[in-house]
């Protein structure tokens, strides 16, 4: 589905990505952990428009998209929910909503419009309490599933998912964790970065970990979560003092 | 400036309304013009750097309408009536042009809050502004929406100018002090605002009107600019709009 070889890009002078080659295939919840200023958030953009690939290419479904805008991208079938939401603030969240499916207006696909309505108001029931509520004034939570729901109603092939659960409490990132695999269920692809890494490689299907630019591992969900140094890296576990113990 | 005075100039040949309609439309594809070749190429440009563009742009405009049109004063008839006529309502005497500015300003004003609440383009438009990137995301054209934008804001002003010019005249400078005191009216009503910013109009006239007791009238003019000042320095979310609401706002 989405097929990327060789790409770099950053910002200005700074270099951030470094020779990133990966891929998506259909049907699969990928993620890419690491750490702070890893690249991760660098990447999506990338891949969704927003910042130009300078070299290398990126596939998705077989065509070209290094340097489409993030409009034209949207409309093959891939949308981002950004890092840190980026909500419509002063606008309602059916607002919101329905400006997500702007894709599907200039498709001539308006009539399915009232369905995916009501299909991401199932998702999240919250979100149809608080229709007329202004978009800045939620939760974050709240937030975060209204930036899910303006996504899904494009009615993307791929979504990408950018920490979804960045500030937000255990029981909305299980929440949220839960939905992302119904949306697999449901026959979506999605690429989740992730700063929590136990969680998200308790749902992907497979794993890369990016470290300053570079992918510097891959493999199945469980390989990585037991790999050593994914252990010692990213879950917080400290190997060396439970040997001694 | 710019529509009243192509409106004066092509009612000299064809019948007032046509003509306005005509002005306003090319005022509008000025607009467009001006943003494409001036602000699109412009990579995510500040408000500032826009704003001193587009002050830089109106001064290029006024010199070209002097040596269009020279500096001689014109103005449209009046829509009904003629200037000496007037209409009794309920005891005062006013000029029927006046009542179409009111409404006229009511209709525009309606028009605009429907067009950017209830219409797909209208709430493009507030998102590209709430968020442009999260907009594209969305698969907006940006770039399109600021030069309809642009569009959109010339038309009312050439509109405003076509209707008001019986009254006050129009002239190749006359658009600069009506740019100040509009600016200070939307500022005062809080930006992004256009029902708060009648009120504000309201207010500003009459101050403006009242002040000839206090001050001499050459101070007239200056009266909008202090408001401007003090509003920005005290309460830069406008006088009808809370500071809640400022957080928020739309631009
Ligand atoms: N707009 C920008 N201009 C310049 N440099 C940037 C910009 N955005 C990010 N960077 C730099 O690029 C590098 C990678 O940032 P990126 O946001 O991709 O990291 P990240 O992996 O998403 O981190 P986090 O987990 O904290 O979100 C960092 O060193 C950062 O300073
Ligand atoms: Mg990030």
């Amino acid at each position: 589905m989405l097929r990327i070889k060789n790409v770099e890009s950053g910002y200005g002078r700074l270099k951030v990505l470094k020779k990133i080659t990966m891929h998506i295939g259909a049907g699969e919840i990928v993620t890419i952990i690491g750490a702070n200023g890893a690249g991760k958030t660098t990447l999506l953009r990338t891949v969704s428009g927003l910042i130009p690939a300078r070299s290398g290419e990126i596939l998705f479904d077989m065509m070209e998209i290094g340097t489409l805008p993030p409009e034209k991208i949207v409309f093959l079938g891939c949308s981002l929910v950004p890092e840190g939401r980026q909500v419509f603030a002063p606008m309602t969240v059916k607002e919101n909503i329905l400006l997500g499916a702007y894709p599907q207006y200039r498709r001539k696909r308006g009539d399915q419009i009232r369905d995916d309505l009501d299909r991401v108001y199932g998702l999240f029931p919250r979100l149809k309490e608080r229709e007329r509520q202004l978009a800045g004034t939620l939760s974050g939570g709240e937030q975060q599933m209204l930036a899910i729901a303006r996504a899904l109603m494009a009615r993307p092939k791929l979504i990408m998912m950018d920490e979804p659960s960045m500030g937000l409490a255990p029981l909305v990132i299980k929440d949220i964790f839960t939905i992302v695999t119904r949306l697999r269920g449901e026959g979506s692809t999605v690429l989740l970065v992730e700063q929590n890494a136990k969680a998200a490689l308790g749902i992907a299907d497979r794993g890369y970990v990016l470290e300053t630019g570079r992918i510097i591992m891959q493999g199945t969900a469980e390989d990585l979560l037991s790999n050593r140094e994914v252990q010692r890296a990213y879950l917080g576990r400290d190997l060396d003092a439970e040997g001694t113990m | 400036m710019l529509g009243g005075m192509t409106a004066v100039t092509l009612n000299q040949f064809i019948p007032l309304p046509l003509a306005i309609l005509a002005a306003v439309v090319i005022t509008m594809i000025v607009g467009a013009i001006i943003e494409i070749v001036f602000i699109r190429w412009l990579h995510k440009p500040s408000v500032l750097r826009m704003v001193i563009i587009t002050i830089g742009i109106s001064i290029l405009i006024r010199e070209t309408a002097l040596h269009i049109w020279g500096e001689s004063v014109r103005a449209l008839p009046y829509f009904t009536g003629s200037s000496v006529s007037s209409i009794n309502l309920g005891g005062v005497y006013i000029s029927s042009q006046i009542l179409w500015v009111v409404g006229i300003g009511a209709l525009v004003v309606a028009a605009l809050t429907a067009f950017f609440n209830l219409t797909m383009l209208g709430r493009q438009m507030r998102a590209c502004s709430a968020n442009r990137d999260a907009a594209r995301l969305c698969g907006i054209n940006a770039g399109n929406m600021v030069t309809l934008s642009f569009m959109v804001s010339a038309a009312i002003g050439a509109l405003g100018g076509c209707i008001i010019c019986p009254i006050t005249y129009v002239q190749y400078d006359s658009g600069t002090p009506l740019a100040i005191k509009g600016f200070t009216v939307a500022i005062l009503g809080g930006l992004g605002n256009s029902t708060a910013a009648v009120g504000a109009g309201m207010i500003l006239g009459i101050l403006e009107s009242f002040s000839i007791w206090v001050l001499p009238t050459a101070y007239k003019e200056a009266i909008s600019i202090a408001i401007l000042l003090a509003i920005l320095f005290v309460k830069p979310s406008g006088i009808f709009g809370s500071a809640e609401a400022a957080r928020l706002k739309e631009f």
